[in-house]
């Protein structure tokens, strides 16, 4: 470079090109690297290391920021509002509150932790089907464990343990169903959606025969959470679904890497040492649990499960669809749905389904446009 | 010549479809060996049958006497290294982060990475030529360049054996031969590499050990310079021939006629 003409050639090039090009050029060479060394960060654990992406620990910061906060609105709204005060004299206990403590906390836990749960098991599914719409909403399980749900409700008159093995079942039965419809020369993921989406379509068709049918007083109970809604969930609704969604969450974060590793194709996962076969019945078991688990105690929330790993895998910047953007981005759109729910009509509080349905009809519509672009 | 890696009588199929019968090949150790065949003879499900991408039917695939089936899938893993065709790239993956993946074989349960994983990456990238982009998303290279990042990808896996499925296809010549050029350097370095190749006059100047299919079974293997004649071609590719000396390498070339 001529380093004595460049204030000329500056001065000259100003009026043909944009002022600032040249100082630009000159400037990105040096921080390339720079750049480069910061992205990730090295986290030393006995004499190993542990890679983070410096995009991720700024989701789970923002995340965890917006899930407090959004946690701050649950807690403070209802009837009326909650001052600060008494909000965290209700979370100390020193000002005890039954209104705060008992019915708006679970509500605010369980969008938290269901909104992880889908998202994971969006990001499971997608992963499996290598397609961004191959989330169990979609295809079906959703309505499948939701058809569980409602037999042993009208059927068995079942408790929340049974009702909970209903929803499993269900979602287990359907993705089955889903599984060996689409299964000709080799799985494609695009098959798989297409043929979900019909048996979603015939499933619900079902649901609503259920509850048609069903004793008036189940079927109003069942009404109420066709959409999905958190509406007066209490702590011992949440028990079971905590301790089963921790575990499968824990288990799935194990095999996480191996997820990853799958997103290579078939012959790179198993030539790189992935179990596969067993890695997919654990996807499958662990994405239809968390979708079923949910479903047992909300009804099916839909699109979550579709959106929010999109979301995260952007949000992230990460590649392939990684999980824990899609848990936190799921916690975080499920809380925002569900307050959404609470203000909209107030003080009529609507199902948290309606919501997600409503945003995330527009997202699918989008994604199908992009989809049917690609081919 | 020795030999650890080999498939003793296997019959390969797919579901009804049965490929290849019986089929018996002994891999040179620390050798370039090439397969050679007209399109569907069976080379690339040989291939997949070696890296345990498809169980024989009959008959084993082994590595030190042992069946690879009898390997933890890992511990293979450590062993061979396979390329295949179609491999994905996942969306938005950087180059580094493509190389690292071949990490995973040697990495625990919650993928800690050591000083040997760092090194082996960058160690990669340098040998298939990748390090200038290596912050770069993989879907913004060329062909080229996105193959030799699998290579990469492969070489970071740090195993003895080299396993290629048709590695040149979909490549420009100059890129064709550098990779050659480069598994040769690997084969010179210890490792043994085996590779489909499409181009047979590749294949003779590359490999220290053809094998030519047909059918499913192995028409002839050897050095090109024992086994390529008119004959041979005419019998596996059914394509009349002259072979004449490569003016480079002065290893057999066939010119149809």
């Amino acid at each position: 470079m001529q380093r004595p003409d460049t204030p000329r050639q500056h001065t000259q090039s100003q009026h043909t090109q944009p002022p600032d090009t040249q100082p630009q050029d000159t400037r990105q060479t040096p921080e390339a690297p720079l750049l480069r060394r910061t992205s990730t960060v090295r986290v030393p654990v006995r004499g190993r290391a542990w890679f983070v992406e410096r995009r991720t620990i700024g989701l789970v910061v923002g995340c965890v920021v917006a899930m407090l906060g959004l946690g701050f609105v649950g807690l403070s709204y209802g009837t009326s509002w909650a001052t600060p005060g008494e909000v965290f004299g209700a979370l100390t206990g020193l000002e005890p509150s039954v209104v705060i403590a008992e019915w708006r906390a679970p509500r605010v836990v369980a969008g938290i932790l269901f909104g992880a749960a889908l998202g994971v098991a969006g990001a499971i599914f997608q992963n499996l089907t290598r397609n961004p719409m191959g989330s169990p909403d979609i295809i079906g399980l959703d309505a499948g464990a939701y058809t569980g749900t409602l037999l042993v409700m009208t059927v068995f008159a079942g408790t929340s343990v049974t009702v909970a093995f209903g929803a499993v079942a269900g979602g287990l039965v359907t993705a089955a169903l889903v599984y060996s419809l689409s299964r000709s020369n080799g799985l494609s993921g695009m098959r798989l959606v297409v043929i979900g989406i019909a048996v979603n379509a015939m499933v619900t068709a079902l649901n609503n025969w259920l509850v048609l049918r069903a004793e008036l007083e189940v079927a109003m109970a069942a009404v109420g959470w066709n959409s999905g809604s958190l509406n007066g969930i209490d702590w011992e609704d949440l028990i079971v679904p905590l301790a089963v969604i921790a575990v499968l969450l824990v288990v799935i974060g194990l095999r996480a890497s191996a997820l990853q590793q799958s997103a290579l194709g078939d012959s790179i996962a198993v030539s790189t040492g992935v179990p596969l076969e067993r890695q997919r019945l654990l996807m499958v078991l662990v994405g239809v649990g968390c979708t079923a688990t949910v479903t047992a105690v909300a009804g099916p929330v839909m699109f979550v499960a579709l959106a929010a790993p999109q979301i995260g895998r952007r949000l992230a910047r990460a590649p392939g669809i990684p999980l824990l953007p899609a848990a936190l981005t799921g916690a975080v759109l499920l809380q925002l749905a569900d307050i959404i729910a609470q203000m909209l009509l107030a003080p009529v509080s609507l199902p948290v389904g309606v919501v997600t349905t409503a945003i995330g009809g527009g997202y699918l519509i989008w994604l199908l446009a992009q989809e049917v672009r690609r081919r | 010549m020795t030999t650890r890696l080999s498939a003793q009588d296997v019959t390969l199929s797919y579901g009804e479809r049965v490929v290849s019968t019986r089929l018996s090949l002994d891999v040179p150790d620390g050798a370039f060996t090439a397969v050679v065949g007209p399109n569907g003879c069976g080379k690339s499900t040989l291939l997949r049958a070696f890296v345990r991408l498809l169980k024989p039917g009959e008959g084993t695939v082994s590595l030190d006497s042992r069946s690879v089936s009898d390997f933890p899938a890992k511990a293979l893993a450590r062993e061979l290294a396979f390329l295949p065709q179609d491999p994905l790239a996942p969306e938005g993956i950087t180059v580094r982060q493509l190389v690292a993946r071949g990490r995973y074989p040697h990495q625990s349960l919650l993928a800690l990475w050591t000083t040997a994983d760092e090194q082996a990456v960058a160690e990669a990238m340098v040998t298939a030529e990748v390090e200038d982009f290596a912050d770069r998303p993989v879907a913004e290279l060329s062909g080229g360049q996105r193959q030799r990042v699998w290579v990469a990808m492969v070489l970071a896996q740090d195993t003895p054996y080299l396993l290629l499925d048709e590695p040149t296809s979909f490549l420009d010549i100059t890129h064709q031969y550098r990779l050659l050029a480069l598994l040769s350097r690997l084969r010179d370095e210890g490792r043994t590499v085996i590779a489909v190749l499409h181009d047979i006059n590749q294949a003779c100047r590359y490999a220290d050990h053809l094998v030519a299919m047909k059918d499913g079974r192995i028409a002839a293997e050897g050095t090109a310079a024992d086994v390529v004649d008119a004959a041979l071609i005419k019998d596996v590719f059914d394509l009349p021939s002259v072979i004449v000396a490569d003016p480079v390498s002065g290893t057999p070339m066939v010119v149809p006629e």
